[in-house]
């Protein structure tokens, strides 16, 4: 019987580009056990309703995160507007939709990059960051801004996309189709990858349905959950299914991924295709909201919840954000035991954990 | 060794930031903006670097994390504070649990303003950095060569 010793690992790690520290309990090379322990990115956002109008706070919603910045404002704008009870403009909804989906693309070339840094491979990490450098500059020319757009507001957005743009997307759309298409063959199928994915990290249907898994995580378990499908946004008018794999290992989790990214391509191309040409953007909005509601999104890391309770004044009463990463923790902990030691940063990193978001 | 110029190696603490800024650092060094053509690279061990480029401001749990990088590093080095979280404290400056910008608890040599800052902005600030850095090295090794001699006169 090999004797039980703790591994700190966090929160300064090279594998980690934010701090999250874990405990790791090991027999040998086994991790028996993992204790996550957060608060390294606490800020206490929620608790800016004080100081900040509800208005306002729209902005502050966004700085939630930086990668899914527009889907947190637009799950704080869509909570507000229901609140008021407003219907906002069919041009603006479908705007919304082309920004979130856009960020759910950035947003997963940025993780399918690290986990190549995670195995070690790096020319694959800097060929999807240049991949994803090509979605930025689509979200600038867009918006103005490369990460934090700040195009949301309650009752709509402020800005349009005009025709030339939504041309230039769809052409930029193709060609980056085209380039992923020669990196998705690296990840699927090359022999060395398929070594450090397959049958690593594997959560069971069961196991991810108990802990409330969320998102791509959940989807790769066989758990057939997605927030669009509520129909916040333009998504009632746009024809998708879920991506959904059963293996639950890293490799599916990857496939999941890369399925979403082509998913997403697929609804940006619907999307501007259906989109109504209208001159109104944003609904005007009268008085304080009063009254109380669950919003509920999906994230590029998975379902995200907005919960909004106003009392009729300028300043919201309770602001309450619960994030994917927040309901993948578990998940992640479970996953852990039973794995090799040098398998623990690949893994961390497969839940495509959002520290900034969870710890708000 | 000492008239040899030296590559600084890069060190990248997430403090309290919203991860905007991370991305971005992370971005400067992927090959659109390649931040490691000036002679830096990024490292992940507060042993071997030079810079520390810090983003988000500081909060009652990462402070003494913080320090502890900052102790870490070998003498001379250089801290730049990117975004404004790490400037001031930025936007979450009101909230309870933030202390304040990166100069709260480490002396910051350079700060990026930005949210999130541009890559060119921290592109930037990573060149002064790196100038900074040669010029306090020069300095190092001058005030070392200079114990030196007065050490063989003492012996003398």
């Amino acid at each position: 019987m090999a004797k039980k010793s703790v591994i700190p690992y966090g929160p300064q790690h090279p594998v980690l580009p934010e701090p999250i520290h874990l405990d790791l309990v090991v027999e040998d090379e086994k991790v028996v056990e993992a204790i996550p322990s957060i608060g390294f990115i606490h800020r206490g956002l929620e608790s800016l309703v004080d100081k900040r109008d509800f208005n306002q706070m729209t902005y502050v919603a966004e700085r939630t995160c930086g990668i899914c910045s527009f889907q947190h404002g637009m799950g704080y704008c869509e909570a507000v507007e229901h609140i008021f009870g407003v219907e906002i403009p069919e041009r603006a909804k479908f705007l919304r939709t082309i920004w979130a989906e856009l960020g759910r693309m950035h947003s997963h070339l940025l993780w399918l990059g690290l986990l190549a840094d995670g195995f070690g491979f790096e020319n694959l990490f800097y060929q999807c960051w240049r991949i994803r450098e090509k979605i930025l500059d689509m979200q600038e020319m867009t918006s103005g801004g490369r990460l934090i757009f700040s195009v949301n507001t309650i009752g709509g957005v402020l800005k349009d996309i005009p025709a030339d743009m939504l041309r230039t997307i769809l052409s930029t759309i193709d060609e980056v189709e085209a380039e992923l298409k020669t990196v998705q063959k690296t990840f699927l199928n090359d022999y060395t990858v398929q070594t450090r994915l397959k049958g690593v990290g594997v959560l069971t249907q069961d196991q991810a349905h108990d802990l409330g898994c969320a998102g791509p995580f959940g989807r790769a378990s066989g758990i057939n959950t997605d927030m669009r499908k509520l129909g916040y946004a333009a998504y009632p008018y746009i024809d998708f299914e879920p991506i959904i794999s059963s293996d639950g290992d890293s490799y599916a989790r990857c496939e999941c991924r890369i399925g979403e990214l082509f998913q997403s391509m697929d609804i940006l191309r619907q999307a501007i295709a259906k989109i109504p040409n209208e001159t109104d953007l944003a609904t005007p909005v009268k008085g304080n909201p009063n009254g109380e509601y669950f919003m509920r999104v999906e994230q590029p890391r998975g379902e995200a919840v907005y919960y909004v309770k106003a009392n009729g004044k300028p300043y919201v009463e309770r602001l309450r954000i619960r994030t994917p990463t927040f309901a993948n923790l578990p998940g992640l902990c479970e996953m852990l035991k039973n794995t090799e030691l040098a398998d623990i940063g690949l893994l961390i990193l497969t839940i495509d954990p959002c520290i900034s978001c969870t710890e708000r | 060794m000492a008239n040899i110029k030296r590559s600084p190696w890069l060190l990248h603490y997430d403090g309290s930031s919203c991860n905007g800024c991370d991305i971005e650092v992370l971005a400067c060094l992927t090959p659109v903006y390649d931040a490691e053509r000036f002679g830096i690279m990024n490292t992940g061990d507060p042993m071997q670097a030079d810079i520390l480029l810090i983003t988000g401001g500081i909060n009652a749990q990462n402070q003494p994390t913080v320090k502890q990088l900052y102790e870490q590093m070998p003498r001379p080095k250089v801290v730049v504070a990117v975004g404004v979280c790490a400037c001031t404290g930025g936007v979450f400056k009101e909230c309870y649990n933030i202390l304040g910008g990166a100069d709260t608890t480490i002396p910051v040599d350079i700060y990026v303003p930005g949210c999130a800052a541009r890559p060119q902005a921290i592109i930037d600030g990573i060149v002064k950095a790196v100038d900074l850095f040669q010029k306090r090295l020069e300095e190092h090794y001058a005030k070392k060569r200079g114990q030196g001699r007065n050490e063989v006169s003492a012996n003398g």
